[in-house]
């Protein structure tokens, strides 16, 4: 099963051998602060420029749409019906229409504004894409920081767990998680009680499964680092002026692996945005009338047939998600070459 | 990869069948094949879909309508050779009920005499059930009352006639039995997995002179994109199940001669599930009902030339002509909504619409589900949620009656109104709504007793009446359009008939035709 | 000795695994048992779970299913009643395993070569070209992928076959369209492992010592740079071996993918575990392959 797993991060930079290669932040060098180079190197990089403007811009449509669509309203009826045309999950009658100037990427079989969809699609699937992430980053940084630390039998026993998630199909995990989840909820009293959390947590279940699956790769790679990390002098240092494991862990460490996992967060970000929406094809995302990039694009497909095309239901979810995932590649790579010292 | 020779016929069937047991298959694509390698006393016309002779010749009823008695072929053998007699037929139907071999279809054999008993093992002596073997050739049949569409039931599967000889040894494995013994016009050359099932012509069937293909493969493809490439390709020749069909690409492909509608016997509907609050209020049920526009939903997102319906059996079914229900009317569903205690829907608990997704598949039942949450809230200002489900997931919870609200569909078994209505009898397994109604629990009953067809119906109407007009723990959507797609000038056989029943005997490809234009190639 | 230690370390792995899943799955609400039409009666259900033994507790049922499993006996399907998961898997395996194989060597056969030229030329344009489209080849979801190359190569220019899996050209949409993804993958691990050991001490040495420029690059950086492809070859290859559920439903090719994602949808619990098995089986023996590699390429590696 291909795209199936989540192939977050590349192993062998800094593998769980802990090999040399790893790039470290060094603060050896004497004059401008690392971060300042390391911004100056970044402004060099042309595309990962352009991708970090493209990224700002995006979000604060993303953000300032919906917040217009509430906002109109109030000044009248003609407001009122403006933001009715372009609700996102609005019925109208204008099936299928092509793009035109009131509708810049056309509507939908249900008469939607696609672009209106895309916009708060965008919401969801970067939403899922960051939390997510962020949760496979808590996890996998604790969990890899812990274990390079403790060494010996711990270390042993956290990675063998690593090991035998590793070999699961995540598929099985996601699926079970997903339908489990999704049911034990509606049981929730809370829920019964403030009926629109559901929603929300519907989504909250999407971003954990899909983050615990991935921070496997981030544990191992943490571990890594922190291996190499510990033999340091500046570790030793403190471990003789009597700090404590935690202060060495959150003084020391994790600053240090900062880096490269911010790097690593950018580029699994795409990973979990595509899942996302492979799970949209089975009919496990979001939920309807809800849209996700992924699940515009799963019903956009449809439409890629010898018989007629109503291309613009595809072109459109599809090519803001392949500029999003290239911008936010382009923003990673950069910002990992800017980090790393090892030269031009 | 295996290069076959090329088949006769190639026919995308939708899923992979779940097995090929005719006792224990459910499906529809399933009983397709399975009709092709076993039969059963009678058979299916391909133009009507109604019963005709098959494996009995010819048959007597009684006077009251409860005794049939068939009579065997005298010349039948199982593709392997050994003779078929009557023995085998009442060894097959006792099988299906067996409770040990849990069969999804035992209940339509229900209508035979203790035949219920033994199935919910309260009887054990097989001995007692109304089927016996008077002498090799003559089979007796003993039925609870007289019932008018019995011989379209011994067309079905469930009662055609299996090899005892291979299940007795190889027991549930029988299927892989090499040869297996088939009672039908093609045996199983063979089964790879989510490849292909290939049949091959049985030259010992009794009607073997007049199987018109030698080889038909049939795909299990559940793409409704890909059948139609393959089929535009011409890497296949038929295509027929009902959610093969591009809903989104109908309006162009209908104009074509090659995709063919037909009125068909199934209703798209939904559930309301009854023991739940608010709809255990009829009120709400009505409203809810009437604040639906079916026709809007046929003409913008099934495309298939359906039927908006406010009653619940089909139109074109045999012997009945099906009462009135509850129209649209949204001012007056408003008016319901409010006296029971909704006032413009406000105060609505939280409501969901359950439904199921096919991975891979069609969306269609989505946006069936969005249309209808729009206009509830457009019409009664009912917001009600969507929630989407696996197929398994939502089977299991429809049947436990954990939901509000579910989409559902029905088809029917054979062409009587009985095989819609009876499903909504009391504790029935398919009511799956929670809804309980005495009075139509014994209108039913005494349609399925009497003799008087004129008064049969009149039952029927007025239990239907009950159920979508009084009470409405159901609201039909519309009735579904049979469509498959095939070039009429090459593939023969086969007749759009309202039970969608196409007996692959009957099917040939002409060679050396001149295919149909279609207006995409010109 | 190492080798051989993972290898038996990998049998109590595989009952951790066992247990783990087989807890899962049924841990899933749905009942594999539900259909459309509901039995005539409770009594029928009741029967059929008691002949899968469905209504045991877990742990009994996964003792039976242990036991089974030392005769060779991986249980029935629940969904697909004539088939065993044996059955199943021994058909649907060699499918797959052809296609992923066959995607293999497209990931690689494209993927190293353009990783190579673009590292090689970085800052050129074969540089921006290249890692334009590896990237590209990254962010597009593969079921868009697939069927615009039918929409393309079969459809319009009717040069390829459009779905199914009975000769060689059969295979050559289905390759491509599951390849290209780790091909991009390749490309961009295979440059940025060159890339990196372009600049190490060792190789400005050599260059010093006044190797020719192709020799040096040829014999030392690459047996480094490939290091990164390598690690990542091993769980590529897993998940390639086992199929690709979005490959397999739009070509319908009888693969093992489909299996994969609709036994766990079906709640086909002994064919869910069966294949969570094979996958780790795969996956562990993979990337045993991927050390014993590293210890060839990379003469630092030593394993104790």
């Amino acid at each position: 099963m291909s795209e199936e797993t989540i192939d977050t991060l590349k192993p062998g930079v800094a593998d769980q051998d802990g090999s040399p290669n790893a790039p470290v932040s060094s603060a050896t060098q004497s004059g401008s602060s690392p971060a300042q180079r390391a911004w100056r190197r970044f402004k060099k990089n042309h595309p990962a420029l352009l991708s970090a403007w493209y990224l700002a811009l995006l979000l604060i449509v993303i953000v300032a749409w919906p917040v217009a669509l509430k906002i109109i309203p109030a000044t009248g009826p003609h407001g009122s019906a403006w933001a009715k045309a372009y609700a996102p999950e609005e019925l109208s009658d204008a099936q299928f229409q092509s793009p035109s100037p009131q509708h810049w990427f056309g509507t939908d079989e249900h008469g939607r504004d696609v672009l209106s969809r895309v916009l708060y699609g965008a919401q969801i699937s970067l939403l899922v894409g960051f939390v997510g992430a962020s949760v496979s980053l808590v996890i996998g940084v604790l969990w890899g920081s812990i274990a390079g630390l403790a060494g010996g039998r711990t270390d042993s026993v956290m990675m063998r767990i690593v090991d035998v998630l590793y070999s699961l199909p995540s598929i099985i995990f996601v699926v079970v998680l997903i339908t489990t989840l999704g049911q034990k909820l509606k049981q929730m009293p809370f829920v019964r009680h403030s009926p629109g959390i559901e929603h929300e947590l519907r989504l909250m279940i999407l971003f954990v499964g899909l983050g615990a699956i991935s921070w496997l790769t981030m544990a191992r790679i943490v571990r890594g680092q922190v291996l190499s990390l510990r033999t340091r002098q500046f570790v030793d240092a403190s471990r003789t002026l009597g700090a404590s494991p935690v202060r060495i862990l959150f003084r020391h460490i994790i600053p240090n692996v900062f880096g490269v996992v911010i790097v690593y967060l950018t580029l699994t970000v795409p990973s979990i945005v595509l899942y996302e929406s492979f799970l949209s094809f089975l009919g496990l995302g979001v939920q309807p009338p809800m849209a996700s990039w992924g699940s515009l694009i799963s019903e956009g497909v449809d439409q890629i047939n010898p018989i007629r095309v109503y291309w613009w239901m595809i072109v459109f979810p599809g090519g803001v998600l392949v500029s999003t995932l290239l911008a936010l590649n382009f923003l990673g790579d950069g910002l990992r070459d800017a980090w790393d010292v090892k030269g031009s | 990869m295996h290069r076959d020779p090329p088949a006769d016929v190639t026919i995308i069937n939708f899923s992979e069948p779940q097995s090929l047991d005719p006792a224990i298959i459910s499906a529809q694509p399933d009983m397709r094949i399975v009709s092709g390698m076993f039969e059963g006393l009678t058979r299916s016309d391909p133009k009507t879909g109604s019963a005709v002779p098959g494996l009995a010749d010819h048959w007597d009823i009684s006077a009251d309508g409860r005794i049939y008695t068939f009579h065997l072929r005298t010349n039948l053998v199982w593709s392997t050779g050994e003779p078929l007699r009557a023995a085998d037929v009442v060894y097959s139907w006792i099988r299906t009920l067996d409770p040990d071999t849990a069969s999804d279809y035992a209940g339509q054999l229900f209508y035979v005499k203790n035949a219920e008993a033994f199935n919910a093992g309260k009887l054990k002596d097989a001995s007692q059930v109304g089927v016996r073997a008077l002498d090799p050739f003559t089979v007796q049949v003993e039925l609870n009352h007289p019932t008018v569409f019995f011989l379209e039931l011994c067309a079905m599967p469930m009662a055609s006639v299996v090899p005892r000889q291979a299940i007795e040894k190889l027991g549930d494995n029988w299927i892989k039995a090499k040869p297996l013994p088939v009672s039908g016009p093609y045996q199983l050359a063979f089964w790879r997995v989510n490849d292909k099932v290939r049949l091959q012509k049985n030259p010992r069937y009794w009607d073997a002179a007049n199987t018109q293909s030698k080889i038909i493969d049939l795909l299990p493809i559940v793409s409704a994109s890909s059948a139609l490439n393959l089929y535009e390709r011409g890497q296949v020749d038929i295509v027929w199940d009902k959610e093969l069909v591009p809903t989104e690409l109908l309006d162009v492909l209908l104009k074509r001669p090659d995709f063919h509608t037909f009125n068909y016997l199934g209703t798209y509907f939904i559930r309301f599930n009854v023991t739940r609050k608010p709809f255990d209020d009829v009120r709400v049920r009505k409203a809810l009902a009437m604040a639906i526009d079916k026709k809007r939903i046929v003409e913008r997102i099934t495309h298939g030339g359906e039927i908006p319906t406010s009653h619940f059996v089909p139109d074109g079914t045999a012997h009945y002509t099906s009462p009135e229900g509850l129209g649209y009317n949204p001012e007056l569903a408003r008016k319901l909504l409010a006296e029971a205690g909704f006032p413009g829907g406000k105060n609505f608990p939280r409501m969901e619409y359950m439904f199921n997704a096919a991975a891979g598949g069609g969306k269609i039942h989505e946006k069936i589900a969005i249309e209808l949450q729009q206009m509830w809230r457009d019409n009664l200002g009912v917001d009600i949620e969507l929630r989407q489900l696996e197929m398994q997931v939502y089977l299991s919870e429809q049947d436990a009656l954990h939901y509000d609200i579910s989409r559902s569909s029905w088809i029917g078994d054979y062409n009587d109104a009985n095989t819609f209505l009876a499903m909504f009898v009391t504790n029935d397994g398919n009511n799956r709504t929670g809804w309980s109604n005495s009075h139509y629990d014994d209108l039913v009953q005494q349609a399925n007793e009497t003799t008087d067809a004129a008064r049969r119906e009149k039952l029927f109407q007025d239990a239907e009446t009950i159920l979508v007009r009084d009470e409405v723990p159901i609201l039909p959507l519309f009735f579904y359009s049979g469509i498959n797609y095939f070039d009429t000038n090459k593939i023969q056989g086969i007749y759009n008939n309202v039970v969608d029943l196409h007996p692959l005997q009957c099917i040939r490809k002409v060679r050396n035709s001149k295919p149909e234009i279609r207006n995409s190639e010109q | 000795m190492y080798f051989l230690r993972r290898l038996a370390y990998m049998i109590p792995l595989l009952l951790v695994i066992s247990a783990i899943t087989f807890w899962l799955v049924h841990l899933a609400p749905g009942n594999p048992f539900a259909t459309e039409r509901a039995p005539a009666s409770p009594q029928i259900e009741h029967n059929l779970r008691a002949k899968y033994h469905a209504d045991e507790p877990i742990w009994k049922q996964y003792v039976r299913y242990m036991g089974g499993l030392l005769h060779g006996d991986f249980g029935p399907s629940m969904k697909y009643r004539d088939h065993s998961v044996t059955d199943i898997i021994h058909q649907a395996l060699p499918v797959s395993m052809l296609l992923g194989w066959l995607a293999f060597g497209f990931a690689m056969g494209v993927g190293l070569p353009v990783g190579f030229a673009t590292a090689v030329r970085r800052g050129q344009w074969h540089d921006y070209l290249g890692s334009f489209l590896a990237l590209l080849a990254v962010c597009i979801p593969g079921f868009v992928i697939a069927p615009l190359l039918v929409l393309g190569f079969a459809m319009k220019w009717k040069l390829l076959p459009v779905a199914l899996w009975a000769s060689p050209l059969h295979a050559v949409l289905p390759t491509i369209a599951l390849g290209l993804y780790f091909a991009g993958k390749v490309a961009r691990l295979f440059r940025e492992g060159m890339l990196n050991t372009m600049q190490m001490e060792f190789v400005t040495a050599a260059r010093a010592k006044g190797l020719g420029e192709n020799t040096l690059l040829l014999r030392h950086a690459v047996r480094l740079a490939v290091l990164p492809v390598v690690s990542y070859a091993g769980p590529m290859l897993a998940d390639l071996l086992t199929g690709s559920f979005v490959i397999e439903i739009i070509f319908q090719i009888p693969g093992l993918g489909v299996f994969f994602i609709n036994s766990s949808l079906n709640n086909d619990y002994m064919l869910t575990v069966g294949l969570a098995l094979l996958y780790a089986v795969l996956l562990i023996v993979l990337n045993l392959a991927v050390d014993f590699a590293y210890m060839i390429l990379d003469p630092r590696v030593k394993y104790e």
